[in-house]
């Protein structure tokens, strides 16, 4: 199968808009080939703008550019760019809700050798306290340059997290992104399963193993996480009657959190959460990494038999 | 002056430790060999000349303290804990693999000798304000070097610490200023200049000394001054070449953050064995 990472798919997108669009322009904090937004760069010299390693400055400076009536796209790690510059994402971007994107790649433990540092698994918290903040996590190359046309479409901050390792598709081009709207990629009755990002391919994979064995999964790529449909969150909810969601993001603040905000307060089911347990990660191989910390299809399986359990106790 | 012994003594520990950070780079399959090998003198002199330790007892209290600010160069600071026996050399072969002391960046909790998990750039002279600050409240002589990169300058927290530094007059505290004149996207002059350094960290009230990076004479030197100066931190401008020592990796932008193959790490270890 055809695999692409979803960095790859936004530094393409990029340079298409550019042609589309004068207002387009880029910044980035020194890691322009890792972020892939070099390609926009190499295109249109004139609206990029390489600030150093300086990511307060970077998004200070996007904060401006759209005040200023651009559209800024601002790039660097996940972790540098919303967690170096949160406050200038706060209070110089969503606070007085301007028009820039910022597209964080590099996100989760699949960062791989380079360590905890750099494994940046509380952005998806951070980002979707922000109010005006809308967050974007696409699952592969289609979705993401469907995103970041939307995202130019949409007006305000958006928040979008790509990631490094190449990813299956699992999309083709006939598929329409709307922001704020699930995706459901296959119905089901027996258990809800919500994941987002690198976490959707497995989440695929888990439900065909499930169906082996006669539990038929409804499978939900929820890639706006904010704002949140909660309507078809609770459609499917209230047939299946059990939940468990998968991000690539600490079980604290993300996906699973938003999920269970919203069951508990509004069809309290069984429900379990995949994700990193508050906890920092490590070096080493990425898909070592995933199996170490029960990012897999495995433990998704595993979590929707418990919860099918609970349901019917 | 210092004995020929003693220089050539350096030198050849450089040599050992550049085989070194080849080799667990390219055993690791990624990593940081550009920022590594451009400072590789300076951390010699240091581990092996000028630091206050004791590799028995990591902890001892009055030690002095290191922090690699530049934390991507973790390959150097393993390379030379492990050759001054913190932990067994057969530790630098699993470099960045699951269940390692030796992560990508460096971790204080998981390797012997590391004070500070550095990684995200611009945090360490910060941190090493606060042990300088330490060892001056708790009438401790110990001394506290810390090691910056010219892109990593770019930060604006650089420039916050500097300003504290001098203004609770940190003369216990000495930094480098690893100038290799790149980072990621290239010459650190065409991304965001930094220049002109020295009158910067002058005009921020500290002792600034400009030294070749790879002379150890000179290292020593600026080290020597930097204890006998009062009531300022120093800043040692380290002029060096980035990937120093290996033909195909110097003053190349491209092995910043690159993996040498199989066969480089074979070339590299025999330019460096002619040396
Ligand atoms: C806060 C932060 N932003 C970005 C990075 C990614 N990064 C790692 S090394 C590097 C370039 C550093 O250049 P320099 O300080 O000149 O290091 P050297 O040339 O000594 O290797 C960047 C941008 C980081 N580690 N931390
Ligand atoms: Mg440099």
């Amino acid at each position: 199968m055809e695999k692409i990472a979803t960095r790859q798919a936004y530094g393409k997108a990029l340079v298409e808009l550019g042609q589309k669009n004068e207002d387009i322009v880029v910044l980035d904090a020194d890691l322009a080939k890792s972020t892939m937004t070099i390609e926009f760069g190499k295109r249109f010299p004139q609206r990029f703008f390489d600030m150093g390693v300086a990511e307060q400055n970077l998004l200070g400076t996007a904060a401006g550019l759209a005040a200023g009536g651009k559209i800024p796209f601002a790039s660097s790690f996940a972790v540098f760019a919303t967690g170096r510059a949160y406050d200038q994402i706060r209070n110089s971007i969503a606070y007085p809700r301007l028009n820039v994107k910022i597209a964080a790649t590099h996100a989760g433990i699949t960062v791989g050798e380079d360590g905890a540092s750099h494994q940046m698994l509380e952005d998806i918290a951070l980002m979707r306290a922000l109010p005006n903040m809308t967050v974007l996590v696409p699952a592969d190359a289609v979705e993401t340059r469907k995103a970041v046309f939307s995202a130019v479409e949409y007006e305000g901050p958006v928040y979008i997290r790509l990631g490094r390792p190449a990813l299956p598709i699992i999309y083709d081009d006939s598929y329409c992104f709307r922001l704020g709207k699930a995706s459901v990629l296959k119905e089901g009755d027996d258990v809800t399963i919500v994941s987002c990002g690198v976490m959707v391919s497995y989440t695929l994979e888990a439900a065909k193993k499930l169906q082996e064995e006669g539990i038929s999964a409804h499978v939900i790529n929820m890639s706006t996480i904010k704002p949140f449909d909660a309507s078809s969150l609770i459609e499917s909810v209230r047939k299946t009657g059990a939940v468990v969601t998968a991000e690539e993001h600490s079980i604290i603040g993300g996906l699973g959190s938003a999920v269970s905000e919203v069951i508990s307060e509004q069809c309290p089911v069984p429900l379990f959460r995949i994700g990193v347990n508050d906890q920092f990660g490590e070096s080493g191989p990425p898909q070592q990494l995933m199996d170490k910390y029960g990012l897999n299809i495995e433990r998704i399986v595993e979590a929707a038999k418990m919860v099918l359990k609970k349901k019917h106790k | 002056m210092y004995s020929e012994e003693l220089l050539n003594d350096l030198r050849s520990k450089a040599r050992l430790l550049r085989k070194d950070i080849i080799t667990m780079i390219g055993k690791a399959g990624s990593g940081h060999p550009g920022g590594s090998l451009s400072s590789v003198e300076i951390v010699t002199a240091l581990y092996f000349h000028e630091l206050k330790l004791d590799p028995t007892d990591p902890a001892w209290e009055v030690r002095d303290r290191f922090i690699l600010s530049k934390g991507h160069a973790a390959p150097l600071l393993y390379a030379a804990l492990a050759n001054r026996g913190f932990f067994p050399r057969e530790e630098i072969w699993g470099l960045r693999k699951l269940g390692s002391i030796l992560q990508g960046h460096p971790d204080r909790k998981s390797t012997p000798g590391v004070e500070m998990s550095t990684g995200s750039l611009g945090q360490g002279l910060a941190v090493s304000n606060g042990m300088a600050i330490a060892g001056k409240l708790s009438a401790a002589n110990w001394r506290v070097y810390v090691l910056l990169g010219d892109g990593e300058v770019q930060e604006g927290m650089v420039w916050e610490a500097a300003m504290a530094s001098s203004h609770y007059k940190l003369d216990n505290l000495t930094a480098f200023l690893d100038y290799n004149g790149l980072q990621i996207d290239g010459p650190v002059d065409e991304v965001m200049s930094p220049s002109p350094l020295a009158d910067k960290w002058k005009a921020f009230g500290w002792n600034v000394l400009t030294i070749d990076g790879h002379d150890f004479e000179s290292i020593l030197d600026a080290l020597q001054k930097a204890r006998e100066t009062k009531g300022k931190p120093t800043m040692i401008i380290a002029k060096t070449v980035k990937g120093k020592g290996i033909s195909f990796m110097e003053n190349n932008a491209d092995w910043h953050g690159r993996a040498p193959s199989a066969e480089q790490v074979k070339q590299a270890l025999a330019e460096l064995e002619q040396v």
